[in-house]
Parts: C-alpha cells; structure tokens; sequence
C-alpha cells in the first residue's frame, strides 16, 4: 500500500537527518522524500511517500508524531491529493533523432528547455505515473542524466479539512 | 557569569542532587564551576557507568538522573548507558563537553558527532550554539526527559559555549514547545469502554511493565485488582507492581517466566496491558495470543499501542492518572472464580516443582541459584532494592526473587551487562536508608567492576553479590540447547581471586561454597550498612 505523509517540521539544522534516520532504523521504505520551506520560514515542509503494510503505515505516522521537532503529520493517499514531480531529462540526440524526441515531448506535454548540437534537456511537471511514462519513452534515446524532485503533494482543495 | 555557570545554577534551579560523571578537557569549565554549588559530584571509573549510576538514582527517586562527560571518547563511552536507559525510558539529562565551535566539523582532537551517534536511542538532542540559549536548553531538557513517556536527553555543549560570558541568567518558569504536548488524562470514552469489556468479559487479566513503576502506579493497580479479584502477571520490567507473594499475582510472563503466567495469558478473555511494550521476550506471538482476547492497551506513547499488537481499545494517558479514574466508581464484578483456576495451576507448578527438585542432587552440595535468590530475597528488607545484572542471573533473579515493598532494577529493554553494580551504586545514593543489593554473574561483573573503587571513594554501602560458574551462562545454556554443547568464547579462565579483589579494595569478602552454609553467610551479608562483596560458587552446567 503506497501512503504520502505531509509532515510539517521545525525548521533546524539536524531535522532532516532525524526524520530521514527514523525511517531507517525502524526499516520503513522511503519511496520519494521532497523538502522545502513553507509559507513561514520556521517551518518546513517534508512529503514522504511510503509504502508497506496496514501496521507499518500506521507507525510512521505515530513514530514521525513522537519526534519533538515534528509539529505535523497529515497523511493522505495518492487519490485524495494532487500529486507533482520535476523531471530534467539531459538526452543525447542526433540530427535524425531530434524529430522522434519532439514528438514524444509532445505527447506528453513535455517541454524542451536547452538544447546543443548534441543534447537536449527536458523538463516535465506532472504527476509521478506520467512522468514514468515519459522516462520509458525516452528509453530508445541514450538518457545523460536525469534529476527528479520527489513527489510533491497537496490534499485536494474539496477534502480540505 | 560563564555559560558553564549557567548550566550549574539550571542544574540547581532543576534541584540536582548528584552530577555522576568523568572530566576532560572539553568539560573542564564545567567541573569548574561545580565547586562550591552544593551539587555533589561522583567520579565514575568509566563513563558508561555514569550514565547506569544516574539511571540507578533516576529509577529509585524518581527524579531525573545527571551524567556529564567529556567530548571524544568520554562521549561514546557514555552511549551504551544511554541506550540501556533509552530501552527502559529512564529519565536522563546527559550533558557532553565538545570541541571548539570553531573546530566542530574538522574532526579535531577528541571530537566526536555525539548527537548524531545517540540519534536513535535518545528522546531530544541539543547541540548548544549560543550561550544565552543554556537556561532554556537545561528547562526544556530536564522537561523532555520527566514527562511523557520519559528517556534520555542529551545537550552537547562546545568548550567556548561554556566559556562564553553571557549578560544576563533568567531561567525560564515554564516549557513551551508547541511540538511537544504528551497526553496525561485518558480519554473519558475510552475510559468508559475499558469498564463496558470488564463488565462483559469473563476472565479478565491484568499485564503489568515498567511503566507502571515510571508512573507511580502501583497503589492504584492494587487497589483496582483488588476490588475485582483481577489477576495481574507483569513483565520483566513490571515486577513488584504487586508483592510477589500476593494471592492475585501470578508472576513474569514471557520465555522466561512463569508457566502458568503465560497460561493466564492465552486463556484470559481480556487483557488490560499497562506500560508494557509487548516486546518478543515477554509475548512472543502477540496477534497470536490476542487473537480472541479483548485487549485494552495502556500506554502514556500512543506508538507502542498497536506497534506489536493490535489492541481492541487503545487507551493514551498517564497509568497513575488512568487508574485513578478505574477506581473512581465501583462496578459489581468479581472474578474469584477465574483467580482461583489460575492458582490452582499455580500450586500445581510448584508441586511439580518441588518433585522436580527432590529428584535433582545438587552437585557437590551447591546451592541452588534460584534457592539462594529466594533465600536471599526473603531475608532482605520490605522496601529493599534488588538490582539483577544480566544473563542467567537475571532470570534466576526475576523468576524467584520475593518482593514485597522493595523495588526490582534491571537492565530489561537492552540487557546491558555490567548494569547491576553501577545501578545500585546510583539507588543508594538516592535511597541512603534504603538496602540496596546488586546480584549479578562472574562475567558481568568483570565489565564494570572498576565501580568498587567508586564505592569505596563515595562510601557507598551497596551489597554485591557474585554467582561464579567461571563461563557465561547464559549463552553456554543456549549453545548447550542450540548448538548441541559446542561452547564457544563462554569459558572465563583467567578471572581474578574475588577475595582479593575484595581485600585490593578493602571490602569485606563473604564465600558461599555449599549449601548447608547459606543461610548464615546471607545473614551476615545483609547485616549492617555496610559494602560487602559474596561470592556464591554455582554449578555451570545449571539451567534457567
């Protein structure tokens, strides 16, 4: 069972590592984690994907709880929020392949953002599936590299409670 | 006014008795600025033993154990002690010189990341930047420590922070940490529900650990079994929640405990747990065994509440308080007939027992290990403090110790050996009227028995006892059962002539070498406040 947990977090040096150190000791999975301020500069916020079963997901909401720079924990699943992940793809391409890779990026709704005689790199915003999709599609391509963000995450605005 | 003096007059405003703990270099301006401040301090002869002998004090006083320690080596020595702490959530405030603040990162002489190595066992940590931050730091520490579920705090502080001049010392009245809110009352529904289940069930039990002693809960479980006849087995850690020889206690559950304990266990309708982690040793297969029950969980950490088991009514809250509210109102319920099933296989146990034993001829007429903890125990003071080491001693000590208003110290959770000699130490500096005696094997006592000179400095009138069988038992046992008598690293050739080591650190020195002389020689241990070291030759190839 796959599980996104919120976690609203002093913002510290140190914190990172607790939380990141929690998951490991305690052999929780960390599918994604993304870090980043909000609104108030005092506090961060993490989104941790996670799976595992029922027990397990039910103690990382109650192990994050009782870690004393923890202010929050909302978890939620991947229905009941917006999800979004940052994809750069820097992708070798030739002068006959260049034509394959636009049209790809088109199909996915994918945005070419630099380019050289011999490299291009891709930006994609979109939910983690498609942006799946769209790395399996490049797969044809020799990919240089590729840096992702992680799963960002906001419940939907009707389930706000 | 230093950052040193600061952390003095907080550890005074917190009304800290005894600082246990080791000097270096990076500390130095702290045990500076001790002297004179009326804090009395204890140097240890190995810094783990700091942290056992404030964990010692904490458990019997209930106040909040202090152990400071240099940087570097003199901190991850400390660490074993605060894991053993951790495991048991004992109230520590662990105070650590570091290096330089300008130093810090470049792995300078002696430096060492000691909040980041404690990381995992222990409740906070600070690493203290700012000089003027100390009183806050010290308030929140000993906060954190003593409320919830209590455990370990650590405060890092750099040898220029405790130098530092800082312009004005106001100690804060109150904590407020807006991530930090334990719950203290039960939730009244839950409440509510507990007693519906008790009403309805048939064979209720309750299952008692350490916290309950955390909590100072006792009376009130008492007073609640009582009024019911609810049967009560506790934990490892939960022992002398009730008298031992109390009619409604059946005992430690678990691998080592008792039969019919474990059997009160899976034929109980209900279970109440209260304060107990439902770790492996004590209920192995827990969805197993609470598969039919009603099992209402008590616990101040709402994580441990469906960590290992998944309870029918979780119930979060201080047990002293929770308990309170039980015996608020009376309930016509009486559960005589199921208390008296269970002490029919009591008797049973001890009959088979006894057979058992006739049979058995001791070798070369030696005591008996569990004969001389229950002859020990009976002779030992009501309110005496019992501190068992780890390993078969341990499990002779909690499966036989009689307990009646005294207290049982062990090292449970992370069965650390070499506990029992420092702990003690700490209880009776805590409990000065009280008698305190630590019984622990011929290995662990070879792990911290550099403490002798530590009670011989203070004059600490601990009582030690050493069960000798030259191996380690306990695992010599399990490679007797496991590996089929293939021993390997168990033998202790090599030891040293305890009745010299007495006599090098001018303690009194009593032998048990057979059976018939027990009785006299335990009566002249006990006798007098005063340190004795007894040796009891044991047979290796005994059980538990």
């Amino acid at each position: 069972m796959k599980r996104i947990y919120s976690v609203l977090v002093e913002n510290r040096a140190g914190v990172l590592c607790k939380v990141a150190g929690l998951f490991w000791r305690r052999c929780f999975n960390i599918d994604s984690l993304a870090v980043g301020e909000t609104e108030d500069p005092r506090v961060s916020n993490m989104i941790i994907v996670s799976s595992g079963d029922q027990r397990t997901l039910e103690q990382i909401e109650k192990q994050l709880n009782k870690k004393l720079d923890v202010i929050k924990v909302k978890t939620f699943s991947e229905r009941e929020s917006i999800n979004r992940e940052l994809l750069l793809a820097k992708i070798r391409c030739s002068r006959s392949s260049r034509r394959d890779i636009i049209e790809i990026c088109d199909i996915m709704d994918a945005k070419i953002v630099d380019m050289s005689k011999s490299l291009v790199t891709i930006q994609m915003c979109d939910t983690p599936e498609r942006v799946q999709i769209l790395l399996d599609a490049l797969k044809g391509n020799s990919i240089v590299e590729i840096a992702r963000t992680g799963t960002l995450a906001l419940t939907r605005c009707g389930d706000n409670k | 006014m230093t950052g040193a003096d600061a952390i003095i007059k907080s550890l005074q405003k917190e009304g800290v008795e005894y600082v246990f703990g080791y000097p270096g270099v990076a500390i130095c301006p702290f045990y500076n600025s001790i002297l004179g401040s009326g804090i009395r301090t204890v140097l240890v002869r190995q810094e783990q033993n700091a942290a056992h002998e404030a964990s010692g004090y904490a458990r019997i006083s209930g106040k909040v154990g202090v152990a400071v320690v240099t940087s570097g080596p003199g901190a991850t020595n400390l660490i074993t002690g605060i894991a053993t702490a951790f495991a048991d959530s004992i109230p520590l405030v662990c105070i650590t010189g570091q290096v330089e603040s300008t130093i810090m990162g470049s792995d300078g002489f002696q430096e060492a990341d000691i909040s980041g190595a404690c990381e995992s066992f222990v409740k906070y940590s600070y690493i203290v930047r700012n000089p003027q931050d100390i009183p806050r730091i010290v308030k929140e520490a000993f906060h954190i420590a003593s409320t919830g579920r209590k455990g370990p705090v650590l405060i890092d502080i750099p040898h220029d922070v405790q130098m530092a001049r800082i312009e004005r010392f106001d100690y804060p009245e109150t904590v407020n940490l807006r991530t930090y809110k334990p719950t203290v009352e039960g939730h009244a529904v839950q409440i509510r529900k507990v007693k519906q289940e008790l009403k309805r069930c048939k064979r209720p039990l309750v299952c008692a650990g350490g916290g309950v002693h955390l909590s100072g809960a006792c009376e009130g479980i008492r007073t609640f079994i009582e009024k019911y006849n609810i049967p009560i087995v506790t934990t490892m850690m939960g022992l002398g929640a009730v008298p031992t020889d109390h009619p409604l206690c059946f005992g430690m559950v678990g691998n080592n405990g008792r039969p019919y304990g474990n059997r009160a266990m899976k034929e109980a309708d209900m279970v109440i747990m209260v304060g107990a982690r439902v770790a492996d040793r004590s209920i192995r297969e827990p969805d197993l065994v609470m598969e039919d029950t009603v099992l209402a969980h008590i616990d101040v950490d709402p994580a441990e509440i469906g960590k290992n088991a998944g309870p029918t009514i979780p119930l979060v809250g201080d047990i002293e308080h929770i308990f309170r509210e039980f015996n608020r109102e009376d309930l016509q319920e009486d559960f005589s007939d199921w208390a008296n099933t269970l002490a029919g296989y009591r008797e049973d146990f001890y009959a088979r027992l006894a057979e058992e034993k006739a049979e058995q001829t001791e070798k070369a007429g030696m005591i008996h290990p569990a004969d001389f903890v229950r002859m020990l125990s009976r002779s030992m003071e009501d309110d005496a403090v019992y501190v068992a080491d780890v390993g078969q001693n341990q499990l002779w000590s909690c499966q036989n110790v009689i307990m009646r208003e005294g207290r049982f110290l062990t090292s449970g959770g992370m069965g650390t050996m070499g506990y029992a000699v420092p702990a003690a130490l700490g209880a009776k500096l805590a409990a000065p009227d009280r008698q305190v005696v630590a019984v622990c094997g011929d290995g662990g006592f070879q792990m911290n028995m550099m403490e002798l000179a530590t009670i011989c400095q203070y004059e600490v009138p601990v009582k030690i006892a050493v069960l000798r069988n030259n191996t380690l038992g306990l695992v010599r046992q399990h490679q007797h059962f496991a590996y089929k008598d293939r021993y390997s690293m168990v033998d202790l050739t090599g030891s040293p002539n305890l009745e010299k080591i007495a006599e090098a650190y001018s303690i009194p020195y009593l032998h048990i070498g057979r059976a018939s002389e027990a009785e006299a020689v335990i009566g002249e241990f006990l006798a007098g406040d005063r340190t004795v070291l007894l040796e009891v030759e044991i047979d290796p190839d005994a059980t538990v």
